[in-house]
Protein backbone atom coordinates (compact mmCIF):
# COMPACT_ATOMS: atom_id res chain seq x y z
CA UNK A 1 0.00 0.00 0.00
CA UNK A 2 2.74 2.41 0.97
CA UNK A 3 4.40 1.91 -2.39
CA UNK A 4 1.38 3.31 -4.16
CA UNK A 5 2.16 6.99 -4.67
CA UNK A 6 -1.51 7.92 -4.80
CA UNK A 7 -2.44 6.77 -1.30
CA UNK A 8 -1.06 10.00 0.12
CA UNK A 9 -4.01 11.79 -1.49
CA UNK A 10 -6.61 9.64 0.23
CA UNK A 11 -9.16 11.50 2.26
CA UNK A 12 -10.38 9.69 5.32
CA UNK A 13 -12.76 10.48 8.09
CA UNK A 14 -11.42 11.56 11.48
CA UNK A 15 -13.96 11.02 14.21
CA UNK A 16 -17.65 10.37 13.68
CA UNK A 17 -19.62 10.76 10.50
CA UNK A 18 -21.46 14.09 10.40
CA UNK A 19 -24.41 14.39 8.06
CA UNK A 20 -26.48 17.44 7.24
CA UNK A 21 -29.45 16.25 5.24
CA UNK A 22 -28.08 14.15 2.43
CA UNK A 23 -24.63 15.73 2.66
CA UNK A 24 -21.67 14.21 4.43
CA UNK A 25 -19.62 16.95 6.06
CA UNK A 26 -17.51 14.72 8.27
CA UNK A 27 -14.26 16.00 9.68
CA UNK A 28 -11.45 14.56 7.53
CA UNK A 29 -7.71 14.84 7.27
CA UNK A 30 -8.30 17.49 4.60
CA UNK A 31 -10.37 19.52 7.06
CA UNK A 32 -7.65 19.04 9.66
CA UNK A 33 -4.99 20.54 7.42
CA UNK A 34 -7.26 23.38 6.34
CA UNK A 35 -7.72 24.22 10.00
CA UNK A 36 -4.00 23.84 10.72
CA UNK A 37 -3.11 26.17 7.84
CA UNK A 38 -5.72 28.71 8.87
CA UNK A 39 -4.60 28.64 12.48
CA UNK A 40 -0.94 28.92 11.49
CA UNK A 41 -1.69 31.97 9.33
CA UNK A 42 -3.80 33.58 12.02
CA UNK A 43 -1.26 32.92 14.77
CA UNK A 44 1.70 34.17 12.76
CA UNK A 45 -0.03 37.31 11.55
CA UNK A 46 -1.60 37.99 14.91
CA UNK A 47 1.82 37.82 16.55
CA UNK A 48 3.23 39.90 13.73
CA UNK A 49 0.69 42.68 14.19
CA UNK A 50 0.37 42.66 17.98
CA UNK A 51 2.76 45.39 18.98
CA UNK A 52 4.04 48.11 16.82
CA UNK A 53 7.69 48.75 17.48
CA UNK A 54 9.66 51.11 15.32
CA UNK A 55 12.25 48.39 14.85
CA UNK A 56 10.18 45.29 14.04
CA UNK A 57 11.09 41.92 15.45
CA UNK A 58 11.38 38.88 13.18
CA UNK A 59 7.75 37.82 13.17
CA UNK A 60 6.54 41.39 12.73
CA UNK A 61 8.97 41.80 9.87
CA UNK A 62 7.64 38.61 8.30
CA UNK A 63 4.05 39.81 8.56
CA UNK A 64 4.86 43.26 7.22
CA UNK A 65 6.98 41.93 4.38
CA UNK A 66 4.15 39.59 3.32
CA UNK A 67 1.73 42.49 3.54
CA UNK A 68 3.84 44.75 1.35
CA UNK A 69 4.63 41.87 -1.02
CA UNK A 70 0.96 41.11 -1.69
CA UNK A 71 0.06 44.79 -1.68
CA UNK A 72 2.72 45.51 -4.30
CA UNK A 73 1.64 42.50 -6.36
CA UNK A 74 -1.95 43.77 -6.45
CA UNK A 75 -1.11 47.37 -7.20
CA UNK A 76 1.30 46.29 -9.97
CA UNK A 77 -1.21 44.05 -11.73
CA UNK A 78 -4.63 45.48 -10.95
CA UNK A 79 -3.91 49.06 -9.96
CA UNK A 80 -5.33 51.13 -7.14
CA UNK A 81 -8.93 50.16 -7.84
CA UNK A 82 -8.22 46.67 -6.53
CA UNK A 83 -7.57 47.92 -3.03
CA UNK A 84 -10.92 46.75 -1.58
CA UNK A 85 -10.06 43.19 -2.66
CA UNK A 86 -6.67 43.23 -0.97
CA UNK A 87 -7.82 41.26 2.07
CA UNK A 88 -9.34 38.55 -0.11
CA UNK A 89 -6.27 38.14 -2.30
CA UNK A 90 -4.02 38.23 0.74
CA UNK A 91 -6.06 35.48 2.43
CA UNK A 92 -6.12 33.49 -0.79
CA UNK A 93 -2.37 33.72 -1.29
CA UNK A 94 -1.61 32.87 2.32
CA UNK A 95 -4.11 30.01 2.40
CA UNK A 96 -2.76 28.38 -0.75
CA UNK A 97 0.83 29.00 0.30
CA UNK A 98 0.38 27.53 3.77
CA UNK A 99 -1.58 24.53 2.46
CA UNK A 100 1.16 23.89 -0.10
CA UNK A 101 3.91 24.30 2.48
CA UNK A 102 2.26 22.10 5.10
CA UNK A 103 1.97 19.48 2.38
CA UNK A 104 5.75 19.46 2.11
CA UNK A 105 6.12 17.99 5.59
CA UNK A 106 6.29 14.18 5.39
CA UNK A 107 3.11 12.28 6.37
CA UNK A 108 0.97 15.36 5.99
CA UNK A 109 -1.94 15.91 3.64
CA UNK A 110 -1.81 18.48 0.86
CA UNK A 111 -5.16 20.26 0.75
CA UNK A 112 -4.41 21.94 -2.58
CA UNK A 113 -3.67 18.64 -4.30
CA UNK A 114 -7.41 18.03 -4.53
CA UNK A 115 -9.19 19.31 -7.60
CA UNK A 116 -12.39 19.96 -5.69
CA UNK A 117 -10.64 22.40 -3.32
CA UNK A 118 -8.83 24.32 -6.04
CA UNK A 119 -11.90 24.27 -8.24
CA UNK A 120 -14.10 25.74 -5.55
CA UNK A 121 -11.59 28.53 -4.99
CA UNK A 122 -11.23 29.15 -8.74
CA UNK A 123 -14.97 29.03 -9.32
CA UNK A 124 -15.55 31.48 -6.51
CA UNK A 125 -12.95 33.82 -8.03
CA UNK A 126 -14.44 33.40 -11.50
CA UNK A 127 -17.99 34.13 -10.37
CA UNK A 128 -16.85 36.98 -8.16
CA UNK A 129 -14.79 38.60 -10.90
CA UNK A 130 -17.64 38.25 -13.40
CA UNK A 131 -20.11 39.80 -10.96
CA UNK A 132 -17.70 42.66 -10.23
CA UNK A 133 -17.22 43.22 -13.95
CA UNK A 134 -20.94 43.42 -14.63
CA UNK A 135 -21.51 45.70 -11.63
CA UNK A 136 -18.73 48.06 -12.70
CA UNK A 137 -19.42 48.16 -16.41
CA UNK A 138 -22.93 46.76 -16.90
CA UNK A 139 -23.34 45.06 -20.24
CA UNK A 140 -20.28 46.96 -21.39
CA UNK A 141 -18.32 44.20 -19.68
CA UNK A 142 -19.17 42.03 -22.69
CA UNK A 143 -16.77 44.22 -24.69
CA UNK A 144 -14.09 42.11 -23.02
CA UNK A 145 -14.86 39.48 -25.66
CA UNK A 146 -14.47 41.92 -28.55
CA UNK A 147 -10.82 42.95 -28.84
CA UNK A 148 -10.24 46.23 -30.61
CA UNK A 149 -8.37 46.40 -33.88
CA UNK A 150 -9.51 43.03 -35.18
CA UNK A 151 -10.71 42.75 -38.80
CA UNK A 152 -14.49 42.33 -39.06
CA UNK A 153 -14.07 39.04 -40.91
CA UNK A 154 -12.22 37.48 -38.02
CA UNK A 155 -14.45 38.97 -35.35
CA UNK A 156 -16.95 36.07 -34.92
CA UNK A 157 -14.10 33.59 -34.56
CA UNK A 158 -12.20 35.82 -32.13
CA UNK A 159 -15.27 36.40 -30.00
CA UNK A 160 -15.88 32.66 -29.75
CA UNK A 161 -12.26 32.06 -28.79
CA UNK A 162 -12.39 34.84 -26.23
CA UNK A 163 -15.52 33.46 -24.66
CA UNK A 164 -14.04 29.97 -24.49
CA UNK A 165 -10.83 31.31 -22.96
CA UNK A 166 -12.84 33.31 -20.43
CA UNK A 167 -14.95 30.32 -19.48
CA UNK A 168 -11.91 28.08 -19.19
CA UNK A 169 -10.34 30.41 -16.63
CA UNK A 170 -11.62 28.57 -13.55
CA UNK A 171 -10.62 25.25 -15.05
CA UNK A 172 -7.09 26.37 -15.94
CA UNK A 173 -6.67 28.14 -12.61
CA UNK A 174 -7.77 25.15 -10.55
CA UNK A 175 -6.12 22.44 -12.65
CA UNK A 176 -2.81 24.29 -12.69
CA UNK A 177 -2.54 24.31 -8.90
CA UNK A 178 -3.99 20.86 -8.38
CA UNK A 179 -1.87 19.20 -11.10
CA UNK A 180 1.32 20.86 -9.95
CA UNK A 181 0.83 19.79 -6.37
CA UNK A 182 -0.28 16.28 -7.26
CA UNK A 183 2.52 15.70 -9.76
CA UNK A 184 5.18 16.99 -7.41
CA UNK A 185 4.04 14.94 -4.46
CA UNK A 186 3.57 11.82 -6.57
CA UNK A 187 7.05 12.23 -7.97
CA UNK A 188 8.59 12.60 -4.54
CA UNK A 189 6.72 9.53 -3.38
CA UNK A 190 7.96 7.58 -6.42
CA UNK A 191 11.56 8.53 -5.72
CA UNK A 192 11.08 7.69 -2.07
CA UNK A 193 9.79 4.28 -3.16
CA UNK A 194 12.88 3.83 -5.36
CA UNK A 195 15.12 4.53 -2.38
CA UNK A 196 13.48 1.66 -0.52
CA UNK A 197 13.33 -0.78 -3.42
CA UNK A 198 16.94 -0.20 -4.55
CA UNK A 199 18.17 -0.56 -0.99
CA UNK A 200 21.48 0.47 0.56
CA UNK A 201 23.42 -0.15 -2.66
CA UNK A 202 21.48 1.72 -5.30
CA UNK A 203 19.22 3.87 -3.16
CA UNK A 204 21.59 6.80 -2.90
CA UNK A 205 20.88 8.13 -6.37
CA UNK A 206 17.08 8.41 -5.97
CA UNK A 207 17.70 9.71 -2.45
CA UNK A 208 19.76 12.59 -3.80
CA UNK A 209 17.09 13.19 -6.42
CA UNK A 210 14.54 13.16 -3.67
CA UNK A 211 16.48 15.81 -1.74
CA UNK A 212 16.78 17.98 -4.83
CA UNK A 213 13.11 17.46 -5.62
CA UNK A 214 12.15 18.56 -2.12
CA UNK A 215 13.85 21.87 -2.80
CA UNK A 216 12.18 22.13 -6.16
CA UNK A 217 8.80 21.32 -4.67
CA UNK A 218 9.17 23.99 -2.02
CA UNK A 219 9.85 26.41 -4.83
CA UNK A 220 6.83 25.09 -6.72
CA UNK A 221 4.69 25.38 -3.60
CA UNK A 222 5.54 29.06 -3.32
CA UNK A 223 5.38 29.67 -7.03
CA UNK A 224 1.96 28.09 -7.47
CA UNK A 225 0.54 30.11 -4.61
CA UNK A 226 2.01 33.21 -6.21
CA UNK A 227 0.68 32.28 -9.67
CA UNK A 228 -2.75 31.57 -8.22
CA UNK A 229 -2.84 34.95 -6.52
CA UNK A 230 -1.42 36.89 -9.44
CA UNK A 231 -3.84 35.31 -11.92
CA UNK A 232 -6.66 36.32 -9.60
CA UNK A 233 -5.27 39.85 -9.70
CA UNK A 234 -5.13 39.77 -13.50
CA UNK A 235 -8.72 38.58 -13.76
CA UNK A 236 -9.70 41.27 -11.29
CA UNK A 237 -7.85 43.81 -13.38
CA UNK A 238 -9.90 42.78 -16.43
CA UNK A 239 -13.07 43.30 -14.45
CA UNK A 240 -12.01 46.63 -12.91
CA UNK A 241 -10.23 48.28 -15.82
CA UNK A 242 -11.81 47.22 -19.08
CA UNK A 243 -8.96 47.62 -21.57
CA UNK A 244 -10.42 46.26 -24.76
CA UNK B 1 18.90 17.84 -16.16
CA UNK B 2 16.14 18.63 -13.70
CA UNK B 3 13.68 18.84 -16.55
CA UNK B 4 14.73 15.38 -17.71
CA UNK B 5 14.32 13.99 -14.22
CA UNK B 6 11.00 15.70 -14.01
CA UNK B 7 9.74 14.12 -17.19
CA UNK B 8 11.11 10.72 -16.33
CA UNK B 9 9.58 10.81 -12.92
CA UNK B 10 6.25 11.99 -14.24
CA UNK B 11 6.44 9.10 -16.63
CA UNK B 12 7.13 6.74 -13.76
CA UNK B 13 4.41 8.27 -11.67
CA UNK B 14 2.10 7.88 -14.62
CA UNK B 15 3.00 4.19 -14.69
CA UNK B 16 2.41 3.94 -10.99
CA UNK B 17 -0.87 5.73 -11.22
CA UNK B 18 -1.88 3.36 -13.98
CA UNK B 19 -1.01 0.59 -11.60
CA UNK B 20 -3.05 2.32 -8.98
CA UNK B 21 -5.94 2.59 -11.34
CA UNK B 22 -5.59 -1.11 -11.96
CA UNK B 23 -5.20 -1.98 -8.33
CA UNK B 24 -7.88 0.21 -6.84
CA UNK B 25 -11.34 0.69 -8.06
CA UNK B 26 -11.30 4.40 -7.06
CA UNK B 27 -8.21 5.37 -9.05
CA UNK B 28 -7.19 8.93 -8.25
CA UNK B 29 -8.51 9.75 -4.78
CA UNK B 30 -9.12 13.29 -6.02
CA UNK B 31 -11.83 12.07 -8.35
CA UNK B 32 -13.63 10.16 -5.67
CA UNK B 33 -16.67 12.31 -4.83
CA UNK B 34 -17.25 10.71 -1.45
CA UNK B 35 -15.76 13.62 0.53
CA UNK B 36 -16.29 16.44 -1.95
CA UNK B 37 -19.10 18.00 -0.01
CA UNK B 38 -17.14 17.72 3.20
CA UNK B 39 -14.12 19.36 1.60
CA UNK B 40 -16.23 22.17 0.14
CA UNK B 41 -17.87 22.71 3.52
CA UNK B 42 -14.64 22.81 5.48
CA UNK B 43 -12.90 24.92 2.85
CA UNK B 44 -15.70 27.48 2.97
CA UNK B 45 -15.66 27.46 6.74
CA UNK B 46 -11.90 27.77 7.25
CA UNK B 47 -11.32 30.16 4.38
CA UNK B 48 -14.30 32.24 5.46
CA UNK B 49 -12.99 32.48 9.01
CA UNK B 50 -9.50 33.24 7.72
CA UNK B 51 -10.81 35.98 5.45
CA UNK B 52 -13.00 37.57 8.10
CA UNK B 53 -10.35 37.54 10.82
CA UNK B 54 -7.62 38.78 8.49
CA UNK B 55 -9.70 41.52 6.89
CA UNK B 56 -11.39 42.74 10.07
CA UNK B 57 -8.72 42.32 12.71
CA UNK B 58 -5.22 41.62 11.51
CA UNK B 59 -4.68 43.37 8.19
CA UNK B 60 -5.93 46.78 9.40
CA UNK B 61 -3.52 46.48 12.33
CA UNK B 62 -0.59 45.68 10.05
CA UNK B 63 -1.49 48.50 7.70
CA UNK B 64 -1.86 50.82 10.68
CA UNK B 65 1.52 49.71 12.00
CA UNK B 66 3.13 50.35 8.64
CA UNK B 67 1.48 53.75 8.36
CA UNK B 68 2.50 54.83 11.83
CA UNK B 69 6.03 53.65 11.25
CA UNK B 70 6.16 55.52 7.97
CA UNK B 71 4.83 58.70 9.52
CA UNK B 72 7.09 58.30 12.52
CA UNK B 73 10.12 57.89 10.31
CA UNK B 74 9.05 60.91 8.27
CA UNK B 75 8.56 62.90 11.46
CA UNK B 76 11.95 61.84 12.72
CA UNK B 77 13.54 62.82 9.44
CA UNK B 78 11.78 66.16 9.61
CA UNK B 79 12.88 66.68 13.18
CA UNK B 80 16.43 65.77 12.26
CA UNK B 81 16.32 68.19 9.34
CA UNK B 82 14.97 70.90 11.60
CA UNK B 83 17.65 70.27 14.17
CA UNK B 84 20.29 70.35 11.49
CA UNK B 85 18.98 73.71 10.29
CA UNK B 86 18.86 74.94 13.86
CA UNK B 87 22.42 73.91 14.45
CA UNK B 88 23.45 75.57 11.21
CA UNK B 89 21.83 78.84 12.19
CA UNK B 90 23.37 78.55 15.62
CA UNK B 91 26.74 77.93 14.07
CA UNK B 92 26.24 81.01 11.93
CA UNK B 93 25.24 83.02 14.98
CA UNK B 94 28.25 81.75 16.83
CA UNK B 95 30.53 82.68 13.97
CA UNK B 96 28.91 86.10 13.78
CA UNK B 97 29.38 86.60 17.48
CA UNK B 98 32.99 85.57 17.21
CA UNK B 99 33.67 87.89 14.29
CA UNK B 100 31.83 90.70 16.06
CA UNK B 101 33.77 90.18 19.24
CA UNK B 102 36.98 90.06 17.26
CA UNK B 103 36.08 93.39 15.69
CA UNK B 104 35.16 94.79 19.08
CA UNK B 105 38.40 93.61 20.55
CA UNK B 106 40.26 95.29 17.73
CA UNK B 107 38.31 98.49 18.30
CA UNK B 108 38.95 98.39 22.00
CA UNK B 109 42.62 97.82 21.39
CA UNK B 110 42.78 100.67 18.93
CA UNK B 111 40.92 102.99 21.29
CA UNK B 112 43.17 102.02 24.13
CA UNK B 113 46.22 102.69 22.03
CA UNK B 114 44.91 106.05 20.92
CA UNK B 115 44.03 106.97 24.46
CA UNK B 116 47.40 105.92 25.69
CA UNK B 117 49.06 107.92 22.95
CA UNK B 118 46.91 110.94 23.78
CA UNK B 119 47.72 110.63 27.47
CA UNK B 120 51.36 110.34 26.72
CA UNK B 121 51.21 113.37 24.47
CA UNK B 122 49.27 115.41 27.00
CA UNK B 123 51.65 114.51 29.78
CA UNK B 124 54.59 115.27 27.57
CA UNK B 125 53.11 118.65 26.74
CA UNK B 126 52.51 119.40 30.39
CA UNK B 127 55.99 118.29 31.23
CA UNK B 128 57.36 120.30 28.33
CA UNK B 129 55.51 123.36 29.59
CA UNK B 130 56.77 122.83 33.10
CA UNK B 131 60.25 122.38 31.84
CA UNK B 132 59.94 125.51 29.72
CA UNK B 133 58.61 127.44 32.68
CA UNK B 134 61.39 126.21 34.88
CA UNK B 135 63.90 127.08 32.23
CA UNK B 136 62.45 130.56 31.77
CA UNK B 137 62.34 131.04 35.54
CA UNK B 138 65.88 129.99 35.87
CA UNK B 139 66.86 132.28 33.02
CA UNK B 140 65.03 135.17 34.70
CA UNK B 141 66.81 134.48 37.95
CA UNK B 142 70.05 134.31 36.12
CA UNK B 143 69.24 137.59 34.42
CA UNK B 144 68.30 139.32 37.66
CA UNK B 145 71.36 137.89 39.27
CA UNK B 146 73.44 139.08 36.36
CA UNK B 147 71.91 142.58 36.63
CA UNK B 148 72.35 142.82 40.37
CA UNK B 149 75.83 141.38 40.34
CA UNK B 150 77.75 144.59 39.34
CA UNK B 151 76.07 146.70 42.02
CA UNK B 152 76.90 144.18 44.67
CA UNK B 153 80.41 143.99 43.41
CA UNK B 154 80.54 147.75 43.58
CA UNK B 155 79.37 147.92 47.17
CA UNK B 156 81.77 145.16 48.14
CA UNK B 157 84.52 146.93 46.28
CA UNK B 158 83.69 150.22 48.04
CA UNK B 159 83.69 148.58 51.45
CA UNK B 160 86.88 146.66 50.88
CA UNK B 161 88.59 149.64 49.36
CA UNK B 162 87.54 151.90 52.28
CA UNK B 163 88.74 149.27 54.73
CA UNK B 164 91.98 148.94 52.83
CA UNK B 165 92.47 152.68 52.75
CA UNK B 166 91.80 152.94 56.46
CA UNK B 167 94.33 150.29 57.24
CA UNK B 168 96.88 151.67 54.79
CA UNK B 169 96.50 155.32 55.52
CA UNK B 170 94.81 155.16 58.83
CA UNK B 171 92.36 157.81 57.98
CA UNK B 172 88.70 157.99 57.36
CA UNK B 173 87.93 158.49 53.71
CA UNK B 174 84.73 159.80 52.45
CA UNK B 175 82.60 156.95 51.14
CA UNK B 176 81.14 158.96 48.35
CA UNK B 177 84.46 159.76 46.81
CA UNK B 178 85.47 156.14 46.95
CA UNK B 179 82.26 155.07 45.39
CA UNK B 180 82.81 157.57 42.58
CA UNK B 181 86.18 156.06 41.89
CA UNK B 182 84.84 152.47 42.14
CA UNK B 183 82.05 153.33 39.80
CA UNK B 184 84.48 154.72 37.35
CA UNK B 185 86.60 151.55 37.58
CA UNK B 186 83.77 149.22 37.48
CA UNK B 187 82.35 150.94 34.48
CA UNK B 188 85.61 150.58 32.67
CA UNK B 189 86.31 147.01 33.81
CA UNK B 190 82.67 145.94 33.79
CA UNK B 191 82.64 146.65 30.12
CA UNK B 192 85.54 144.32 29.79
CA UNK B 193 83.92 141.51 31.88
CA UNK B 194 80.46 141.60 30.50
CA UNK B 195 81.19 142.66 27.04
CA UNK B 196 79.01 145.74 27.30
Amino acid sequence: MAANPMTQFNVYRIGPEIKVGAFDISFTNASLFMIISTLAILIIFNLGSKKNSLLPNKIQLLAELSYTFVSKMISDTAGLKAKPYFAFIFSLFMFVLFCNMFGMIPYTFTVTSHIIVTFVLAAFIFIGVTVIGFIKHGFGYLKLFVPSGVPAVLLPLIVVIEIISYLSRPVSLSVRLFANMMAGHTMMKVFGGFVISLGIVGGWLPLSFSVALTGLEILVAFLQAYVFAILTCIYLNDALNLHH
Amino acid sequence: MIKKIYFQSTFFSFLFSLEAFAAESGGMPQLNPEFWVSQIFWLTLTFGILYIVLSKLILPKISNNLETRKSQILENIEAAEKQREDSETKLKEYEEIISKSKLEAKNIFNQAREKALKDINAKREVLDKQIDEEISKAEKEINTLRKSAPEKINTIAIETSSDLIQKLIGAEVNNSSISAIVDDFSKRNGDKYYGN
